[in-house]
């Protein structure tokens, strides 16, 4: 089967999620609650990706979409960095000391979070939830209530019989795994390990490269050089 | 009981029930069993006609019919006294002797009962003259008038189960699902996907057992005509999912009814039942040796549970959460087994597309949307009720000529169209044809058909607000742009009627929107944003106003607006005094009053008592 992923031609198995797909020709793209040894979930919205052809393209998680025949993928439009930029403000504002959220932002470029901090502990991927009843074979937990009252426990809130305390949740968790110690209350970003270079989106209209950590056009000094060009009489434009 | 066997069979038993129960005697028909009859009194109303026909010994010549909702849910009770067809508006236990000895026996008309027209102040005597009625074509609500949705022989004397005869007798399942592709009919439950294809889809795909589902979790604030199908002609609805089985090859069927709905499911089960004793359900339906049972399942209240996959979800015990479609239901919907999902309004069209032809429905409606489609007409109108209109009526047709327009001679400002996460239809699109397409280019969508007036009282700030927090307490949390983004879009809106936000947060608010709409997993999340983008799309100045001016125009955002008297207007009568819950207010007798601002918790109180229009809101 034959796909066109940012606009090369590709060769891909039928049964592949466009995550796939992405995975095995080396693009990198960011995903949450996406993990290799469990089901696909698409709830972190991070992966997704634009699909179809001229004014018809939409938005779709990568992780679930199945590939077909004959798919135009761009994992990199300006629509879909704008798409993920907000989720992961999002989730930061809501989750500003998990490290790999913090790491994700500063990756993608993110400055400024517009949201008021709420310093929740979970952001609800479901992962754990996941890992204890696919892979522990355990179902000890799972999700209770919806929509902003929904959180992770075990039934009833009380101790659990089918725990047995793995710790296999603790490990997977992207939110509790690691601690960002940086953020301060006013801010929300860390700045410590942030690597502040202009996204590409800055510089070109739809970025279609996905070097990650970006290395080529900043490194080559005469690029370099043009690039802070077009930078500045972009934002004397704006 | 005996069966019915085949069409013919049919034909005698609906001839024998026309013989036996409907002779040329009189008839009194009170809309009865419908939840919103049941709550203006319906019950008192027909036991007292009951009484009333024993004590003049005339409960043999008179028939009493009691139907389920009339649409016309401003004036109820209603009674109709056949066959004249003169109708009485909001009839109550007193009135019923009056009927009783003037006009049933007397021929003289209770003029007190009879419906004026706000809008020319006419008496109406019939239907015909209402010009709440004159404007729809109720093919599909109009029977319940005839049907007492308890009694099966009341749907087979209007040739019911006519159609699921004919099907099975004569026609292919490939020909149904021809008949229904041909007549153009799309779901109405929203999304509006063309039910033939979808149906071919079904019978295509592969895997076995195959399910039919009837979606009656009707959620939307302000909506309910889905309830009143159930509830006033269940069997409608119970026909349109056998004859879709049948089309599609499926032995099982599920209604997921709300458990709010404790009426309609009663009604239902009570139908279900009867369909099963006259072999309409179960093994062998009329001989032909098709067979199919239909199981009702009782959600437990959520909202997103009517979107399909959280039903189906739901259904097999799970916790209501949509999954991605980008496998359709139809090949992998309930316990992964090939699924036809469709509303109840959808189900009871079916009947009527066979009984009249599929070219005779074509031509109903627009290029697009074809046939009718029920609206519930709410808000601040004259004429509340359901009506069934033809696709690509006037939005104005609707709101002036059918409800009667605004009611005390305020302004029209704008209609919510499509539940919850539709969009806000301003004046100036006050002539959009409705169907499918023209309403989602104007930023709002059909939905499942809600349709709420606003006057110019209501502050579209606020009525966003209202609805996007709606949406956050209904959404299943799953996806991070519904969850996370609605909760803000909350936040800002809030600061907005507080006058605390600025115009970043309004760019944000629409950024926002659009990440929403483009990212989220389901319908209910991909269209969220809707109530916010379209209010801000034609109502920008009204932000605007909140923000850049600190003020709220239409006076509802309690931190903008400031309650005063007019020294000049107030007779010091003092009633306003009394109704102040905070003594906010003082002054001596027949001197102007005065508010103490610090003490004013501006709930309005003194605003709608004082007679002299002394108080000002600003």
């Amino acid at each position: 089967m034959e796909i066109t992923l940012n606009g090369v031609n590709v060769q891909v198995e039928d049964n592949w999620s466009i995550l796939d797909a992405a995975k095995f020709y080396g693009v990198n793209i960011p995903t949450l609650c996406y993990h290799e040894g469990l089901s696909p979930y698409g709830a972190c919205r991070l992966c997704v990706v634009e699909i179809g052809k001229g004014d018809r393209t939409k938005l779709v998680a990568s992780c679930l979409h199945p590939v077909k025949e004959g798919l135009n993928i761009r994992t990199h439009s300006e629509r879909v960095i704008k798409a993920r930029k907000m989720l992961v403000e999002l989730l930061v504002a809501r989750c500003p000391q998990s490290k790999i959220l913090q790491d994700i932002a500063a990756s993608m470029g993110i400055q400024k979070v517009r949201f008021k901090p709420k310093n929740d502990d979970c952001i609800l991927c479901g992962l754990c939830i996941r890992m204890c009843e696919e892979q522990m074979d355990a179902k000890a937990i799972g999700f209770v209530s919806r929509g902003v009252k929904k959180r992770i426990t075990t039934p009833f809130d009380i101790k659990s019989d089918k725990c047995r305390t793995c710790g296999a949740c603790i490990w997977i968790c992207p939110a509790c795994q690691l601690r960002c110690q940086g953020p301060e209350a006013d801010t929300v970003l860390c700045s410590s390990c942030l690597n502040f270079s202009p996204s590409c989106l800055d510089l070109y209209e739809d970025a279609m490269c996905y070097m990650d950590p970006c290395v080529a056009c900043l490194e080559d000094k005469k690029i370099k050089k043009e690039n802070e060009k077009k930078l500045k009489s972009r934002r004397k434009n704006k | 009981m005996k069966k019915v066997r085949n069409l013919q069979d049919l034909e005698t038993l609906r001839k024998s029930i026309l013989q036996e129960k409907y002779s040329e005697k009189p008839c009194i028909i009170i809309s009865e069993k419908s939840t919103c009859c049941y709550l203006s009194g319906s019950k008192e109303v027909v036991e007292g006609f009951k009484d009333g026909l024993k004590n003049f010994d005339l409960e043999n010549q008179i028939d009493i019919k009691s139907t389920g909702c009339l649409g016309f849910c401003e004036i109820e009770p209603i009674v109709i006294l056949e066959p004249k067809g003169i109708v009485y508006q909001k009839v109550k236990k007193e009135d019923i002797l009056e009927i009783i000895t003037e006009t049933i026996l007397n021929d003289i008309i209770i003029d007190r009962l009879l419906y004026v027209d706000p809008v020319k102040g006419k008496k109406c005597k019939t239907e015909e003259n209402m010009p709440f009625y004159k404007k729809q074509r109720r093919f599909v609500l109009g029977n319940n008038r005839f049907i007492d949705p308890l009694v099966i022989d009341d749907y087979i004397a209007i040739n019911g189960y006519k159609a699921l005869a004919t099907v099975l007798e004569k026609i292919n399942p490939e020909k149904v699902i021809n008949v229904i592709k041909q007549s153009g009919l799309r779901g109405r439950g929203g999304g509006g996907f063309p039910t033939g294809r979808k149906w071919e889809y079904a019978r295509k795909a592969e895997g076995d057992p195959k399910y039919v589902i009837c979606n009656a979790d009707e959620g939307d604030p302000g909506a309910y005509m889905d309830r009143s199908l159930l509830e006033g002609n269940p069997h409608s609805v119970i026909e349109g999912m056998i004859i879709g089985a049948y089309a599609i090859g499926s032995h099982e069927g599920y209604v997921y009814v709300r458990n709010e709905y404790p009426l309609a499911v009663k009604h239902l089960e009570n139908a279900i039942k009867q369909a099963e004793e006259y072999g309409f359900l179960g093994k062998n339906i009329m001989g032909s040796g098709f067979e199919f049972n239909i199981e009702i399942s009782r959600g437990g209240g959520a909202f997103v549970c009517g979107e399909s996959t959280a039903l189906m979800a739901s259904l097999e015990g799970k916790p209501g959460e949509p999954r991605a479609k980008y496998v359709h239901t139809v090949e992998k919907g309930l316990w992964n087994k090939p699924t036809n999902l469709n509303n109840v309004e959808t189900w009871a069209n079916v009947p009527l597309i066979i009984n009249r032809g599929a070219d005779w429905y074509s031509k109903i409606g627009t290029s697009s949307s074809k046939g009718t489609k029920i609206f519930s007409l709410v808000g601040k109108i004259n004429n509340t009720g359901l009506v069934e209109v033809p696709m690509g009526i006037k939005l104005r047709e609707i709101i002036y000529d059918i409800g009667g327009g605004i009611p005390d001679g305020k302004k029209f400002k704008a209609v919510q169209t499509g539940g919850p996460s539709g969009g806000c239809i301003p004046e100036s699109l006050i002539d959009l044809p409705v169907d499918y397409e023209k309403l989602s280019e104007a930023g709002s969508m059909m939905g499942s058909g809600g349709m709420i007036v606003m006057d110019e009282d209501t502050c579209m700030v606020d009525v966003a607000k209202y609805f996007v927090n709606f949406l956050r307490e209904e959404s299943c949390g799953k996806c991070v742009p519904c969850r996370e983004g609605l909760e803000r879009m909350g936040e800002i809106l809030t600061d907005i009627t507080e006058g605390k936000a600025t115009n970043q947060d309004l760019e944000l608010l629409e950024d926002l929107g659009g990440v929403i709409k483009d990212t989220a997993l389901c319908a209910l999340g991909g269209t969220a944003s809707n109530p916010v983008l379209s209010t801000i799309q034609y109502f920008k100045e009204e932000y605007k106003d909140h923000i850049e001016h600190k003020k709220c125009p239409a006076g509802v955002c309690k931190a903008l607006i400031t309650f005063t008297i007019d020294e000049n207007k107030c007779t010091g009568c003092g009633m306003c005094i009394k109704q102040c819950p905070q003594d906010a207010i003082s002054g001596e007798k027949k001197k102007p009053h005065k508010i103490d601002q610090d003490k004013c918790i501006k709930c309005g109180a003194c605003y709608g008592t004082c007679k002299f229009n002394a108080i000002k809101r600003k």
